[in-house]
């Protein structure tokens, strides 16, 4: 099939050699496990256990508070230790649950659908719901509240990967194929939608071929390949790379466009929580980076922290300089190692001294290279001269509002301007205005 | 462990504001050295001096604001090339002197320094020359080799000797000046068809692939660094292939320019001339020079991609104008000057339509 892609963007050099060889482990069972009661996009849960409290593997500790929220529930069997704010995969002090674990991993209940397609639309949604389950890619989106949306027409599931360094991904597809192509066909089901499309990108050939091995014979469902590029597995550049359709800016969502976009990831959380009834309480994250010993794809659980990764990778090779929490493009650098993964954790990079690139900014010299990779069609230069000079409305002429965050223009810039942070700013000055005006 | 926190992106593309400049500065080293070779080691001389003046000029003037003193980062080293490549080799040490100095303060840091210009340094301190000093800026008579009239194989019972001393140790565009001018018909002393005759005569001669060739390796007269086609397309291609300069603007300039002069460039109405005189006029002066290392600016250039297409487009109507109705041979350096001050408006002009906004794939 002819491969596509959407339009601009960067090709960052992509370091997945590193780990794209090695199949998914199963670490030893961490001591101690600290789920982080915000883990998703909307409102933190709210924890039902007290300190002191027995819960087992799989059991509800968090439940959701409101709409766009989801369960937490622990990773571990064993003992609260405490409810306090730990650091987060951002590098931010968060609200947590601390379990310390037992040497046994005794499960909640769980079942065997093996007829789950059957079930109705309301019991699937439910079970999503119960299971916790958000989008893995990174946004953490509620599951369960992308599927009550209505004119779908098209699924997509989002096998690109388009950060370097990250083989999470790519493990599943090779790895768990099946279950990928389950959580699809609850997803089209439940949407109600004609299509499934799974997009890859070609620097994982041996994915596309997995994935289409399992599909022969399936009209509804095929495999896009894509041509490589950064960000294609933003949601708006898949759409667009995918079925050739532009969501609307200003807000505008992909079921505007009657698509829905999940990660694999995502998929085989749903199809588990579905079939199973079983919890999203691990993950598969990459372990990698120049410094790692021996860099590994993890099928960890939740709530371990990053040197005990580390550890189970073998330990570091080098001195650990710098801690990536996430691809090199969009992630956090960490400052503590002590830090825990979540549900939107697809890797953690650890660097050596030599790979960190630092720089000083220096003045725009108005190369354009920013323009002409923009991935939205935006200004980014224009918007980060006038968040510079407090220009709220040069900035949104700039389409301050527009910016995914992709990093685009700040890789090429030739000056090191921090062309992300400042259009970020330019977002928070803008928001507030709204506000201000209620005020008056 | 002691960890760096930094902002994302954490990767960054290798090109850098210092490594553009000095890209810049290494692919216009080919037509340095077409130039000595043709014009001898004054050229050299004239592109230290004016190298040494705009880096000396910069850090004097960066002292003088309390401003870092940034002349590592080349684009002085660049300017300092550029103004140099604007003057025949025939000018006194301290013309490429006077001009570097010229563009570091006027041109650039009295607009605020890199990135805040509004025209072109090297090209101001041109014009700035030009007014000046008019004769030793058009002075060609050390152009040693080449001398028009000899490439063309002007003879004796062709037309006069007068005509020879008119058309003899030119630039290539100075000569077409020459032929377009009624005066240089009266001079002839022949009847005003006999001369027509005679400026068509050499028209077509201009347009042989002889003088294509000679304009090709830079064996003509002209100034420094614009002689030399194949230098310089060496030059932009190093760019091209580095990603600096990127393919809108010099290619809608000089195609503008081709078309146009196709159409309008003959002495006998339009499509009078062949596409080889298009091709002479594309080779001549410093159009090539103009449209891959100065219109290509980045300080001032459009922003926008299709901002890039109307300035390119713009300098090449421009161009034309000025070769063929204005008062000088060549108008490369006033044109893309022009164009330079209208940059802010074709950016605005220009916005693009940002993802989401075109209503593309009919969102419901």
């Amino acid at each position: 099939m002819r491969k596509k892609t959407f339009k601009h963007g960067v090709h960052p050099p992509d370091f997945k050699s590193l780990s794209s060889d090695f199949a998914i482990e199963m670490p030893d069972l961490p001591k101690v496990a600290t789920l982080f009661l915000s883990q998703h996009l909307g409102k933190p849960a709210i924890p039902i256990v007290a300190v002191g409290d027995k819960v087992k593997t799989g059991q509800l500790i968090a439940k959701q508070d409101g709409f766009i929220s989801a369960n937490i529930h622990s990773s571990v069997t064993g003992e609260v230790i405490a409810i306090d704010s730990f650091i987060d995969p951002t590098g931010k002090k968060s609200k947590a649950i601390q379990i310390k674990a037992a040497s046994e991993d005794d499960w909640v209940e769980l079942v065997d659908d093996e007829n789950y397609l059957e079930l109705p639309t309301e019991e699937i949604l439910k079970r999503v719901q119960d299971g916790g389950v958000v989008g893995m890619g990174g946004a953490g989106f509620p599951c369960y509240v992308k599927l009550m949306s209505k004119n779908i027409d098209t699924v997509i599931l989002n096998g690109v990967e388009c950060e370097p360094f990250i083989t999470s991904d790519y493990r599943i597809m090779l790895e768990r194929g099946e279950e990928i192509i389950s959580g699809l066909k609850i997803f089209m089901k439940v949407l109600g939608a004609k299509q499934g499309i799974i997009g890859i990108e070609d620097n994982k050939p041996k994915a596309i071929k997995a994935m289409q091995s399992l599909l022969v014979g399936q009209s509804d469902i095929y495999v896009q390949p894509l041509e490589l590029k950064y960000p294609q597995g933003g949601e708006k550049q898949l759409i667009f790379a995918c079925v050739g359709k532009e969501v609307p800016n200003k807000g505008g969502l992909p079921t505007d466009v009657g698509v829905v976009v999940q990660n694999v990831g995502t998929a085989i959380a749903a199809y588990q929580a579905v079939r199973y009834k079983k919890p999203l309480i691990e993950r598969v994250i990459t372990v990698t980076g120049s410094a790692v010993r021996s860099p590994k794809n993890f099928c960890a659980r939740l709530g371990v922290s990053f040197d005990y990764l580390l550890e189970e990778a073998k330990g570091a090779i080098a001195p650990v300089a710098k801690i990536i929490s996430g691809g090199p493009m969009m992630g956090f650098a960490v400052g503590d190692a002590s830090a825990c993964i979540t549900k939107t954790s697809s890797a953690v990079v650890f660097l050596r001294k030599s790979e960190i690139f630092q720089s000083q900014e220096s003045k725009c010299i108005r190369c354009a290279r920013c323009v002409d990779v923009c991935p939205q069609n935006l200004l980014p230069g224009k918007i980060g001269d006038a968040s510079m000079n407090g220009l709220w409305d040069e900035a949104a002429n700039g389409g301050a509002l527009d910016c995914i965050r992709c990093g685009s223009c700040a890789y090429v810039c030739p000056a090191h301007i921090k062309l992300v942070q400042w259009i970020d700013l330019a977002r928070l000055e803008l928001a507030k205005r709204p506000k201000l005006e209620e005020k008056k | 462990m002691k960890l760096v926190v930094s902002a994302a992106p954490h990767l960054h593309d290798k090109l850098s504001t210092k490594s553009i400049m000095w890209n810049v500065a290494f692919a216009l080293l080919p037509a340095l050295c077409f130039s000595v070779y043709y014009f001898g080691l004054k050229a050299l001389l004239l592109t230290v001096c004016g190298i040494a003046s705009a880096m000396l000029s910069e850090a004097l003037i960066q002292k003088f604001r309390k401003v870092p003193v940034t002349i590592d980062d080349g684009s002085a080293f660049v300017a300092g090339m550029l103004v140099a490549y604007n003057i025949p080799v025939s000018a006194p040490w301290w013309i490429p002197v006077v001009g570097s100095a010229f563009a570091m303060a006027v041109g650039k840091h009295a607009f605020g320094g890199l990135g805040s210009n509004i025209l072109n340094p090297a090209l101001l301190a041109r014009a700035f020359l030009m007014a000046s000093w008019p004769t030793i800026m058009t002075n060609w008579s050390k152009t040693t080799l080449g001398s028009i009239s000899g490439m063309m194989g002007v003879s004796r019972d062709l037309v006069s000797a007068k005509a020879k001393v008119l058309v003899s140790s030119a630039t290539p565009l100075g000569v077409v000046k020459f032929l377009r001018d009624q005066n240089f018909v009266d001079g002839l002393g022949v009847t005003a068809q006999q001369g027509k005759e005679v400026a068509l005569l050499l028209m077509n001669k201009l347009s042989s692939f002889e003088v294509l060739q000679n304009l090709f390796w830079g064996n003509c007269g002209g100034v420094l660094g614009e002689t030399s086609v194949i230098a310089l397309l060496l030059g932009a291609g190093w760019l091209a292939y580095k990603h600096i300069i990127e393919w809108r603007i010099p290619t809608c300039y000089i195609l503008t320019v081709f078309v146009l002069t196709y159409i309008f460039g003959g002495i006998d109405g339009i499509f009078s001339v062949s596409i080889l005189f298009a091709a002479f006029q594309v080779f001549a002066g410093g159009l090539i020079l103009g449209a891959f290392f100065m219109a290509t600016d980045m300080v001032t250039s459009p922003e926008t991609r299709k901002g890039r297409i109307v300035f390119g487009i713009g300098c090449g109507i421009l161009t034309v104008l000025i070769r063929l109705k204005g008062g000088y041979p060549e108008g490369v350096c006033y044109s893309i000057l022009l164009m330079n001050l209208t940059v802010p408006l074709i950016n605005r002009w220009t916005m693009p339509k940002f993802f989401g906004s075109t209503g593309k794939g009919g969102a419901k």
